[in-house]
């Protein structure tokens, strides 16, 4: 059933096919709308599940792991300050190895006080041991949000959907609401083979020694790599059901482009449309859409760029001291394997608006230059 | 004979304790009484430590183990998640050192609290960070030694008062209680087993580690705090109806529960008579919240 709703409601609707049994959240701007529509969905009685309306962010992650280390499916929702207050359950929810779903809408970290789009929120949680999803429409949002646990529960990892504050969060779009006789024949209920049981009494999370500590990171990472060919996997079933296809990585037009542009998040939808319209200036240039950047899709990257001849990658966040996250991310998976060269530009930070227009500049200013930099402020006013 | 203490053992030896550990009677009780159908939570504490390291645990019940500042919420958390799954008899017990109450774990501790949470969180209260090695928390009494206050500036100020603040939240039942006094532990542990909603108990577990005492003046340190009134023992229910448990008919001088302890040792004799006022003063307030 096609509806049109804002990208917030794409993942209220999400976690409600997803039949979540716990949500424990706490308000924030400019995610609010997301837990107040599953309140109602919840008060309405068309999700049968426990809400815990906690004090704070941090009690909100916590929440969830109590939920589901009991054996429950857990859902919860934030933006920027909160999802930095979680950042210490985020390492637990990972570490606990425990699927729960976390929504965040991206949003730029104070001071100053900014409710606008911007990565940064949520690449500061890059090493927590999430994999972590960057949707780009709100089909996106409702369509990862269901995966996220069919993929999660295999490989017993948490999973953090981001997207972009107002550009998506509050924007009207045309949504596909799969029936949810079809989400359930998909997605199965929860069953984890570890959970707290009273009839097989164990301890979670003891004091471990260095005998012990080094093999569950490699567990983890054993489960993040895993996870890429389970996500592939799954998207395809989900092909089967929906029509719709989701991967680590989105191409668009890279496949006899000169120079690719790596992009993320609503910009990358922005990118698609610069791309057509290079095209028809007769310049030939793709966009690289990285949908997950954790696990990081390393090799599907390399396969998509290898006849490239550059590659510009546009950040909405910056490693303050270093340059743009996904520009770090991709050099060092070009590294000891091509040649590339690649231009680092950051748009768009506090959520200044990154249109067509911008993208074109950059997609030229990259054909012209013939070297490349690590770091370009595009638009920076000094 | 006529048992006051159920004789079911729940939790097994070979924990890590040191000698004499208060909090380590206070968990024998407490699942003595919770039962195999109890789940228990664990902040960062001593506890966190003398279950024993993994994959070994003594508490024979399931836990789960949590960040310092989270014990409430993720008893809320847990109990939510069997809510959901059907399982509403079990008992979800978040287990937590006074530093973890007192002071990172009020946030979810209120929080619970106000939503009234069908949980039991149950304080044992060793007046300092003993885990990390004996740091003041804001449940050191006034006058003590710890490793942040040192003699030339001990801990001043009173201790932060748990159960008038819970109480403040009219949550169903808050008490006070000692491992001096098991058989009212107890009868509170049971009443807070069989009251539905938000229930904390906060148990006075001296620690000879900390408290600088001898291990085997564990029992009587905890008996002469109820006896010389530093540690009252009372229950409020709902917030309003104040009991008082253990009557102490004539109280003991404080010197009487300080000459034990080496926390004390160098409190002269003008600031003594400082803490004994302000015991008799808070006593006084207390008869006369009495219901």
């Amino acid at each position: 059933m096609k509806m049109t709703m804002m990208g917030n409601y794409a993942a209220s609707w999400g976690a409600q096919l997803s039949r979540v049994q716990v949500i424990a959240a706490y308000p924030i701007t400019p995610q609010t709308l997301i837990v107040e529509k599953l309140s109602e969905i919840v008060a309405d009685g068309e999700l049968d599940a426990e809400f815990i309306k906690v004090e704070s962010e941090h009690s909100a992650m916590s929440g969830c792991i109590g939920a589901s280390a009991a054996g429950a499916r857990a859902y919860t929702a934030t933006s920027a300050q909160g999802l930095a207050l979680m950042h210490e359950m985020l390492h637990w929810a990972a570490l606990a190895r425990l699927p729960i779903v976390l929504t965040n809408v991206n949003r730029a970290m104070a001071p100053g006080w900014s409710i606008w789009a911007d990565q940064n929120d949520s690449l500061s949680q890059r090493d927590t041991g999430l994999m972590h999803i960057f949707a780009s429409s709100s089909q996106d949002i409702l369509d990862s949000t269901v995966l996220a646990y069919k993929i999660g529960e295999q490989v017993l990892l948490p999973t953090l959907i981001s997207f972009d504050a107002f550009f998506l969060s509050h924007t009207m779009e045309v949504v596909d609401m799969p029936p949810i006789e079809d989400v359930d024949k998909f997605l199965p209920p929860y069953n984890p083979e570890y959970k707290l049981d009273v009839n097989d009494p164990r301890s979670f999370g003891a004091l471990t020694s260095e005998e012990h500590y080094y093999e569950f990171r490699y567990k983890m990472q054993e489960a993040m790599d895993q996870a890429i060919n389970i996500i592939k996997k799954e998207g395809k079933e989900f092909e089967k059901l929906t029509g719709r296809y989701y991967d680590l990585i989105h191409p668009y037009r890279c496949e006899d482009a000169d120079l690719i542009l790596v992009t993320s998040g609503t910009i990358a939808e922005t990118t698609n449309v610069a791309v057509d319209e290079l095209r028809e200036e007769g310049k030939k240039v793709g966009n690289l859409k990285i949908r997950i950047i954790r696990p990081y899709p390393k090799q599907d990257i390399l396969n998509v760029i290898k006849n490239c001849k550059k590659i510009a990658v546009i950040d909405r966040n910056i490693s303050c001291g270093y340059h743009g996250i996904f520009a770090q991310e991709l050099k060092s998976a070009l590294y000891n394997e091509t040649n590339i060269p690649v231009w680092g530009y950051l748009a768009g930070i506090g959520g200044r608006d990154v249109k067509i227009e911008n993208i074109k500049e950059i997609a030229d200013d990259t054909l012209k230059s013939d070297k490349p930099e690590d770091l370009i402020w595009k638009g920076v006013k000094l | 004979m006529r048992l006051t203490i159920p004789e079911q053992e729940i939790m097994k030896p070979g924990h890590l304790a040191c000698q004499g550990c208060g909090a380590t009677m206070a968990m024998r009780y407490g699942l003595k009484v919770f039962g195999r159908n109890t789940v228990l939570t664990i902040p960062a504490c001593c506890w966190a430590v003398i279950d024993g390291p993994f994959p070994y645990t003594a508490v024979n019940v399931p836990l789960f183990h949590t960040a310092f500042e989270t014990a409430a919420i993720m008893a809320s958390g847990i109990k939510a998640g069997f809510d959901a799954l059907g399982k509403t008899s079990t008992n979800v017990v978040a287990w937590a050192g006074d530093g973890g109450t007192f002071d990172i774990g009020m946030a979810a501790i209120s929080g619970a609290a106000e939503r009234n949470d069908d949980i039991t969180y149950i304080v044992y209260d060793n007046e300092a960070y003993m885990n990390t090695g004996i740091q003041r928390s804001s449940a050191t009494p006034h006058g003590a030694w710890t490793t942040t206050t040192p003699v030339k500036h001990y801990k001043r100020g009173p201790k932060k008062n748990m159960v008038e603040i819970i109480a403040a939240h009219r949550v169903p039942y808050t008490t006070t209680a000692s491992i001096g006094y098991p058989e009212d532990f107890i009868k509170k542990l049971t009443k807070a087993k069989e009251t539905r909603g938000f229930k904390l108990i906060h148990v006075l577990a001296p620690c000879p580690t900390g408290w600088k005492a001898e291990p085997k003046y564990t029992v009587k340190l905890a008996k002469l705090a109820v006896q010389t009134n530093i540690f009252p023992i009372y229950e409020v229910e709902d917030g309003i109806k104040y009991t008082q448990n253990i009557k102490v008919k004539q109280r003991k001088p404080i010197t009487e529960y300080f000459k034990y302890q080496g926390r004390f040792k160098h409190l002269k004799d003008d600031e003594i008579a400082f803490i004994q006022k302000k015991i008799d003063e808070d006593y006084e307030i207390l008869l006369k919240k009495l219901s």
